[in-house]
């Protein structure tokens, strides 16, 4: 895999947690807001956090489908799952939030998860023919020898 | 009553959000490499070509639906119930959608990475 792929990887992990907690600061600072109050609603949209976890989180969805039109979706999920743990990080050193220890046992499974797919191959090849077995892209093709009838 | 309406919005997120997720990657498996292209054609003809494609316009939809169906959900239960069920559960059930619709193949590094990663998510988010 190119350098370009796992920088649109990373840029999926952190602009999703960056867009996350930017978004979740912003309304704490908005307040509550009800769909009763259509122009509060779009005044949040102002909040300079608010904006920036917008522009984030629509940063993160162009490199997801980015990375969707080269990996399977069962290579992307999983290997863009240490998001989940930079958040907890996030809130640890900046929200000063308390990790605990089921906490920490959630990282290390997430971690250990990603490092069993990021092995592997990113793609699934599949053959023209009716019925044939999917491949991942880097497994060795059958070679037909023919004579099989 | 009120289990019931949570549990029914959580399954309704990853109703929605797997079908998201499965059409979008469908959709853009069909589109090709979104880099090679950009490189060829420039941006607006690939953005011209995503919005002509109805798969990515209908997972679109199916993640706009997932995001109202969340927002019901923390409204008639906790974020530390609702979070943690509806990200593993999706994990899991993308796992299951992308083998059977989008024909992926799962082996047995996949299974287990999915697993981890859907308990560690379960754990982190509680």
């Amino acid at each position: 895999m190119s350098l370009r792929k796992y920088l649109v990887l990373a840029g999926i992990t952190v602009f999703s947690a960056m867009g996350d907690s930017l978004l979740s600061r912003g309304m704490k600072q908005v307040g509550n807001i009800s769909l009763g109050n259509v122009p509060h609603v779009i005044l949040a949209i102002l909040n300079p956090s608010v904006a920036l976890g917008i522009l984030f989180l629509l940063t993160f969805f162009a490199c997801y489908m980015t990375a969707l039109s080269w990996a399977d979706l069962t290579y992307v999920l999983p290997a863009t799952s240490l998001g989940y743990v930079l958040l907890a990080f996030t809130a640890q050193y900046q929200l000063h939030e308390h990790i605990h220890t089921a906490r920490w046992l959630g990282i290390v499974l997430i971690t250990t998860g990603v490092g069993f797919v990021a092995g592997g191959p990113e793609l699934t090849k599949h053959h023209r023919g009716h019925g044939s077995r999917p491949q991942m892209e880097c497994e060795p093709e059958t070679v037909s020898t023919g004579g099989q009838g | 009553m009120k289990e019931l309406y949570t549990w029914c919005s959580v399954l309704a997120v990853v109703l929605a959000s797997t079908s998201g997720d499965v059409l979008l990657s469908g959709a853009m498996k069909k589109v090709g490499d979104v880099g090679e292209l950009r490189r060829r054609l420039g941006t607006r003809v690939l953005v011209g070509r995503l919005l002509r494609t109805r798969t990515f316009l209908v997972g679109l939809g199916c993640m706009a639906v997932a995001f109202y169906s969340l927002l019901f959900a923390l409204s008639w239960n906790d974020v530390s119930l609702v979070g943690p069920a509806a990200a593993s559960l999706t994990f899991v059930a993308n796992v299951f959608a992308a083998r059977i619709f989008l024909k992926e193949r799962v082996d047995r590094r996949r299974w287990t990475s999915a697993v981890f990663v859907a308990a560690g998510v379960f754990l982190l988010a509680r």
